[in-house]
């Protein structure tokens, strides 16, 4: 890649040696910081290149009539609940997986025997690499027929919390299982991302909070767990993320047929945009494909949004984060 | 406070590798001993033996007898999560913890003993060890923000009070100041004179001069060669090491004549 045309530092005999300390630039260096330029600019490039793909798609659903928009009520009320059962599948998944991935990677780290730690940790590593319609598949196929005593045990019991208020579904394709579905596809990178960052943790600090007394789990908390926190959340973000734009797993586990509603363990649930998006496409012609389209866009800042805020949560404790 | 120490027969091994042998030394409570040495000789792992520190390693283990004012250190059924709580560590890079304010590193230890306290008397408590520590003028306007913003000198004074605010009867320091300037090695040696007071104190360190200028006892450990394990060649008053020790070794190394 030549984009480096700028004139690179002007040899020491041109001008007078003013600072002696000037870097020395290899040739080496300059390929690579033309190749690391190139790249970041061509992320850019597709970046934007995304965005004015989903902007220009999206307009027709924005200005066109309402009773055109399918639900015949316009544009928000048709995105309104997707971008609900979104939000609540993606976070009822990170609430499951988030403390499971975290215990999990404490105890690879800092409890399991080496030879048991290895073994474990590439069996999460392996959770990943199935594909998420097999996920879905099992999802509809066992876990949500075998989740239906379940959820009317919940309903009985644990009634009184929104949640569980019922009718408990039949078929257990419920919104609950879509989450523990989510949580599952989630779980082996927030594992894989804190397992890193919690091996990480210096030594000598853990080694500060043992001298003091500590016990093993007063040690995690006072070292390991501080240290690792954003790391933590760097990889909840990332985890969110699959779990905000997964396709196949829900639009296979949950059976989609209402509005906004909290109702975890009933029949009548939102769908996502992403499985919406997945289900509608093929039939979709004329201004549907653009409305799919804009709940696309909706979809990609709700994505934006969430980094944002993990990186504002990130940086706010930056001074005591151990960096320094 | 202040306790004393005696290591009877103590073997220190990691996994099947003896890295130190039959070390016998007591150590007399409000003293000062320091231990010197070539390096690899086993005087950090020694050190570690006193608070059990040295069975964090896995496969690390010790044979022998280890007594705090009689008390078996090693005895069937001692937590060595207590044996620590008594026995304060200093490390040679100061640690302070990076995720925490001045104020709460001070209080880390006080913390696990889980304690309910009331405000003003943590507020009490960080005073006196920062005081204890020559660090309280220095810092009382920054208690809130991150230890790690301070110098090294600094820091490792602020590990000190981190130690010495659970009260311990012993302070181990592993080459408290090879991490520092010549200052802050100079305060942290005058807060030693202090410490001792209180406190025995028992610390490893490379530089004769300071050995010399800080104890009262000194400890000379030696090793034949690579593979072979480190031993207490003698331990005496430290002017007696410095002027007319009993080994030749000893007399060796502290006139910078060993090989
Ligand atoms: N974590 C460890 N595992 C195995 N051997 C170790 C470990 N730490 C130290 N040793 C060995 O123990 C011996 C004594 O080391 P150490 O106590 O660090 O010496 P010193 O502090 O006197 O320089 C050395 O041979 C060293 O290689
Ligand atoms: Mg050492």
């Amino acid at each position: 890649m030549s984009t480096e045309t700028t004139p690179g530092p002007s040899p020491a005999d041109t001008q007078p040696p003013v600072t002696s300390t000037r870097p020395v630039v290899q040739p080496g260096d300059r390929i690579f910081s033309g190749l690391a330029k190139g790249a970041g600019i061509l992320i850019l490039v597709v970046l934007a290149g995304v965005a004015a793909f989903l902007l220009v798609e999206a307009v027709p659903a924005f200005t066109a009539p309402s009773a055109e928009i399918p639900g015949g009520a316009g544009f928000a009320a048709y995105v309104i609940p997707l971008v609900f059962g979104t939000l609540l599948a993606a976070v009822i998944a990170l609430v499951i997986a988030t403390p499971l991935a975290v215990a999990v990677a404490l105890f690879i780290t800092h409890y399991a025997p080496r030879r048991i730690a290895q073994g474990l940790g590439y069996v999460v590593d392996l959770l990943a690499a199935v594909p998420s319609i097999v996920y879905g598949l099992w999802g509809a196929g066992t876990l949500a027929p075998a989740s239906v005593a379940l959820m009317v045990w919940l309903e009985n019991n644990l009634g009184f919390i929104p949640f569980f208020a019922g009718p408990a579904s039949t078929t257990g394709r419920t919104m609950l299982v879509a989450g523990v579905v989510l949580a599952v596809m989630i779980l082996p990178i927030i594992t894989a991302v804190s397992r890193e960052v919690f091996l990480q943790t210096p030594r000598l600090h853990e080694e500060a909070a043992l001298a003091l007394g500590a016990t093993r789990w007063e040690m995690i908390r006072m070292a390991v767990l501080p240290f690792g926190r954003s790391g933590i959340i760097s990889g909840a973000m990332l985890g969110l993320g699959r779990a905000l734009g997964e396709t196949m797993a829900v639009a296979i586990v949950l059976s989609v047929s209402g509005g906004i509603t909290f109702n975890l363990i009933g029949n009548g649930n939102p769908s996502t945009i992403a499985a919406n998006i997945a289900l509608q496409f093929p039939e979709a012609s004329g201004l549907g494909v653009n409305v799919l389209i804009a709940s696309g866009l909706v979809l990609f800042l709700i994505t934006l949004a969430v980094n944002s805020i993990a990186r504002f949560i990130i940086n706010r404790r930056r001074e005591f984060s151990g960096a320094n | 406070m202040g306790k004393a120490i005696d290591a009877k027969n103590l073997n220190i091994y990691y996994g099947s590798f003896l890295a130190v042998e039959g070390v016998n030394m007591s150590i007399r409570p409000k003293t000062v001993t320091a231990l010197i040495g070539p390096s690899g000789c086993g005087k950090s792992t020694y050190l570690r033996s006193i608070n059990r520190m040295h069975e964090v390693i896995p496969g690390a283990r010790v044979e022998g007898r280890l007594e705090l004012d009689g008390q078996d250190l090693y005895g069937p059924g001692v937590d060595p999560v207590g044996v620590r709580r008594q026995i304060g560590m200093v490390f040679q890079r100061p640690n302070p913890f990076p995720t925490m304010s001045i104020y709460d590193n001070v209080i880390a230890g006080m913390r696990l003993n889980s304690r309910k306290m009331r405000k003003d008397a943590t507020d009490q408590l960080v005073e006196k060890s920062l005081r204890g520590a020559n660090l309280w003028n220095e810092v009382k306007d920054r208690l809130d923000k991150p230890g790690s913003g301070l110098s090294g000198g600094q820091q490792q004074r602020l590990c000190i009070a981190r130690a010495i605010a659970v009260q311990p009867d012993v302070l181990l320091m592993d080459e408290p100041c090879s991490a520092l300037d010549p200052i802050s090695t100079l305060a942290i040696e005058d807060l030693i004179n202090e410490l001792k007071m209180d406190y025995t104190i028992v610390i490893v360190t490379h530089n004769m001069q300071q050995a010399a200028r800080v104890s009262d006892y000194t400890g000379f450990f030696n090793i034949e060669g690579t593979g072979k394990p480190g031993k207490l060649v003698e331990m005496d008053e430290t002017k007696t090491i410095f002027s007319q020790p009993t080994e030749k070794a000893t007399e060796d190394y502290v006139s910078g004549r060993f090989g």
